[in-house]
């Protein structure tokens, strides 16, 4: 495992303007993998981003790249490319010369040139497009063109920065299959940075999730959803319900009032710990059957399941299930050993996980918070 | 907005046109080609081969301070457009601010500091080392040119960079540009409507200009703009003196006819 990593990251740290932006961040990247750097705005992705395509010098630590130190080695020299967030493409060349454009720079002979720049408007499916100009190409294409751009050099690792953020849902889930495609078929690596937590479980060999300059989980996308490594991932990635409980003994944990049987251990006895349990884990069941009851307080048709809110001693549950219940039922709840995740208290404890607050408006809320994230990170920069 | 108001609204504008733009450039071409008793003769114009010295000077002259005020303008300009937005403003304030002092007053204190005696000379003195000869030179005349008319190169160049996308030399740097390969490739091509305004701006008046040469100059470089002074003020001979203009005019309409070539971009380049 070790054999093969391409980037290193050692005890990364930046602060802007007295603000620490990245706080003493390790991690390793495998030739070859999908990585995502995953995070609300402001939590230093994009800063790491910009460290490995060398256009932010770390105040401490180092960047290594193949075994060697590349502090301090401008962009250019380096083997990585970057897809800009709105593309960045020449406005002043058409598509062809956009693609030509690293080409040239490598004195590489016209011929060789007009092969390459073929084959990759091939790759990204806008053959023909040579001698259109920017501005009569769709976001789509743009994009598209950019992927071309950034590949036709043959970097070693490319970098995307939030590359589908302008694009309509629609576009956006195209676009996610297409650039794994092309992972795939390159085999070369790819680092993504994206908020999208979504993008990230569908497309990642391997997540990073970051917030306030550090990595709070490295894991496969299904490690980082079932097995998350605290409060804010658990919260971040997908819904859940985050509650306190007590770790009785190996394998057994209280909360909401019941002992209930896990698959954790290693835990000292009585020690206090923070559970979670997706919302789609939750078998509903009549009160007497159930482990623990509680009132439907609210219920959401979302297509596929309703969203229910349960309120049990005072906590919120969200589940989700395709069985209605209506507002003010009791309802008792059945929940699986394996589908409880137990994870040690940290500073995140808390914070997150509680439905109480919930309401149908919090959707559109939280559309506001995506659009409101664009705009901080444009400024970041 | 119908077609009548329109018409109504654009002529005072028409008017101003008319009386302060048209009618004097015919009074001049009428000058230009007529003699002193209002007859029509090529004379004037023919006779203008004896200022071929004058002419060349005055445009090679405006090709310097142009090519100078282009070199200093373009890293300032990138400078001031990089810097923070508060800073901004005070940093072009700064670069203003001589133009709001009087032109003529401006020049009369460059002959100051250059002068033999001069600022400068003192210092230089003061402090052990030879003085320097520095007034009547060509070069103070160019100098003067560059302090002039720096700031008219400063604001567009400044305002076409306020317009560059900067992901756009971080592109160029990612895909393997040096520094130079991003200026010339992406950063020059990006900004030329600013440099062809630039251009024009200080080019223009440079060429025509009359009191720089005279008092930075010495007298000793006349410049086409000194002889048209000279036949109005002096000679009283507004023929020869409407002819020269003319002759001005030509050669900076071809020159900026030229460099709108260059400047020949999606935008249509500048407007001359």
């Amino acid at each position: 495992m070790e054999k093969n990593v391409i980037i290193e990251l050692k005890n990364i740290s930046v602060a802007f303007d007295g603000e620490p932006v990245l706080k003493d961040l390790n991690l390793k990247i495998r030739d070859g993998e999908f990585v995502t750097l995953l995070g609300p705005s402001g939590c230093g992705k994009t800063t790491t981003l910009r460290i490995i395509a060398g256009f932010q010098e770390p105040d401490a630590g180092e960047v290594i790249f193949e075994d060697k130190c590349i502090n301090g080695v401008p962009a250019h020299e380096r083997q990585v490319n970057t897809i800009f967030q709105r593309y960045a493409l020449f406005p002043h060349l058409n598509v062809y010369d956009n693609v030509a454009f690293g080409l040239r720079l490598r004195k590489m002979p016209e011929r060789d040139i007009k092969q390459k720049v073929e084959e990759m408007l091939e790759l990204v499916d806008l053959k023909g497009f040579n001698r259109r100009s920017i501005d009569s190409l769709s976001g789509g294409q743009q994009q598209r063109i950019a992927i071309a751009r950034a590949l036709a050099v043959d970097p070693r690792v490319l970098l995307l920065d939030e590359p589908l953020g302008a694009l309509d849902l629609k576009l956006r889930k195209d676009m996610q299959v297409e650039l794994k495609k092309i992972q795939k078929r390159l085999g070369i690596t790819f680092i993504y940075v994206t908020h999208d937590q979504e993008e990230a479980l569908s497309m990642s060999d391997t997540i990073v999730v970051m917030d306030k300059g550090e990595i709070q989980h490295i894991g496969s996308p299904t490690d980082i959803y079932n097995e998350p490594a605290n409060a804010f991932v658990a919260d971040f990635i997908g819904e859940s319900n985050i509650l306190d409980g007590v770790m009785k003994k190996d394998f057994a944990i209280e909360f909401s009032g019941h002992v209930f049987k896990c698959v954790d251990k290693g835990f000292s006895e009585d020690e206090l710990v923070d559970v979670v349990i997706r919302p789609e884990d939750v078998d509903i069941t009549t009160p007497e059957k159930g482990m623990i009851s509680g009132v439907v307080t609210n219920v959401t048709f979302k297509g596929v399941h309703y969203e229910i809110i349960v309120d049990i001693g005072g906590f919120k549950w969200m589940i989700q299930t395709t069985d209605y219940s209506a507002v003010g039922d009791k309802i008792g709840l059945l929940i699986k050993p394996d589908e409880i995740h137990v994870m040690k208290k940290s500073k995140y404890s808390g914070r997150y996980g509680d439905y109480s607050s919930f309401s149908d408006e919090m959707d559109h809320i939280s559309d506001v918070d995506e659009i409101l994230v664009d705009v901080e990170e444009t400024e970041d920069e | 907005m119908n077609n009548k108001t329109y018409n109504g609204i654009s002529a005072p504008y028409a008017l101003w046109c008319l009386v302060f733009i048209l009618a004097p450039l015919c009074i001049v071409a009428f000058y230009a080609l007529t003699d002193a008793n209002g007859n029509f003769t090529f004379a004037n114009i023919s006779g203008l081969s004896i200022y071929t010295d004058t002419i060349a000077r005055s445009i090679y002259f405006g090709i310097i301070a142009t090519l100078i005020c282009l070199v200093i303008a373009y890293p300032l300009a990138y400078f001031i457009s990089k810097s923070k937005a508060s800073s901004q403003k005070i940093l072009i304030m700064l670069v203003m601010v001589p133009m709001w002092m009087n032109f003529l007053l401006r020049t009369y204190a460059i002959m100051v500091l250059f002068e033999d005696s001069g600022i400068i000379n003192t210092i230089l003195t003061s402090i052990g080392l030879h003085p320097i000869h520095m007034i009547n030179t060509s070069g103070a005349v160019i100098f003067g040119m560059v302090y002039d008319y720096l700031p008219f190169m400063v604001i567009p160049l400044y305002t076409a960079m306020t317009k560059l996308d900067y992901k756009l030399i971080e592109a160029a740097r990612d895909l393997g540009a040096t520094g130079f390969q991003t200026l010339k490739d992406v950063m020059i091509p990006l900004t030329r409507s600013g440099i062809v305004s630039g251009v024009t701006m200080v080019f223009v008046p440079s060429v025509s200009t009359f009191y720089i040469s005279q008092k930075l100059g010495g007298g000793k470089y006349t410049l086409i703009g000194d002889v048209i002074e000279m036949q109005f003020q002096t000679a009283y001979n507004y023929n020869l003196g409407a002819a020269i203009s003319l002759l001005l005019m030509v050669f900076i309409l071809i020159c900026l006819a030229v460099m709108n070539r260059f400047g020949d971009t999606d935008e249509g380049g500048v407007v001359a």
